[in-house]
């Protein structure tokens, strides 16, 4: 049996990004700091991970200013829902191919 | 990628997704106290409530005094039970959250609030209508049935318990309105007894 390695998203293959999407899949939107205080990573950290998945089109940014304070909402596109959604199943198929071995 | 590494992949998902969108950090300690809080009051207010109806044959003004003076109490010890309690859930929350590395007011406490929010307002209100137009009988109910409301509208953003403490919350309102005269009763089952079962399930279940 071949083991499905390739359908694994190149995407999710960074820590953050794939916590990143399950945040997002978890939740409609979530905001810039919030996100940095769930994961514990620093601004520019995040924020490379962000625009990674932006560039992949998983991601929407909404950007708004609550009074003076800008706020950077994050949201998941159809895209990204769905990439996400089948890396968790090769992740579940590898498992169980693991398991069968 | 070893199995254990894949495990240990899906648990990080499965934990950041519950932690990004529940907060988890909810005391169960905190409503054992809360309980134990409003037995306590409920004790009182029974006191009173009895000292005050064994006056033989007292003047229409004394009884008029003593019926304000009563109802000032028993507003006090509600408003003490009430404080105590929710300052109890945030210094015990606040504990839970910085071990769970959770923030105690993050996107996921500020929406529980917010949805508990709406149900308490209302149910203060309506409170505070039939207090002012004369049927203090329906005042437990209606405080029993819209806190229940709250909890059950705000628990998707906590653990799903919350839901059921909610829905029996209501019930015993419901059952309390029909029963008028029994009104400190339900409140103590309410706000007492279920808060000390539901907090004691809590607590062993997600505290330690």
């Amino acid at each position: 049996m071949k083991v499905p390695f390739d359908k694994l998203d190149k995407a999710f293959e960074n820590r953050v990004r794939l916590q990143i999407m399950s945040v997002l899949a978890a939740n409609e939107r979530y905001d810039f700091n919030s996100l940095k205080d769930l994961l514990n990573i620093t601004d520019g950290n995040l924020a490379s991970h962000l625009k990674a998945l932006e560039k992949e089109e998983y991601i929407t940014v909404h950007k708004s200013f609550l009074g003076r304070k800008p706020n950077t909402n994050y949201e998941a596109t159809e895209k990204g829902k769905k990439a996400f959604k089948e890396h968790l199943d090769a992740l579940e198929q590898l498992i169980r191919q693991q398991k069968v071995k | 990628m070893e199995e254990q590494e894949l495990q240990n992949e899906l648990a990080s998902i499965r934990s950041i997704m519950e932690r990004s969108s529940k907060f988890i950090s909810l005391s169960g300690l905190s409503g054992i106290l809360a309980g134990v809080y409003a037995l306590i009051g409920a004790g009182l207010a029974f006191l009173i409530y009895e000292n005050n109806s064994n006056l033989s044959n007292p003047s229409f003004f004394v009884a008029l005094h003593n019926a304000l003076y009563m109802l000032a109490e028993l507003i006090i010890i509600a408003v003490v039970v009430l404080i105590l309690s929710i300052s109890t859930a945030v210094i015990l929350s606040n504990r839970q959250a910085k071990k769970k590395g959770q923030s105690i007011w993050g996107t996921t406490s500020k929406a529980l609030f917010f949805y508990m929010l709406i149900p308490l307002l209302t149910g203060g209100i309506i409170s505070a209508l039939f207090m002012y137009n004369g049927r203090p009988e329906y005042i437990i109910p209606s405080m029993l049935i819209f806190y229940g409301l709250s909890l059950v509208s705000a628990s998707n953003f906590t653990f799903g318990e919350v839901k059921y403490l909610g829905l029996l919350e209501i019930v015993l309102g419901l059952i309390a309105a029909c029963l008028p005269g029994y009104g400190l009763l339900f409140w103590a089952l309410g706000f007492g007894v279920l808060h000390i079962i539901y907090g004691s399930l809590m607590y062993f279940k997600y505290d330690k």
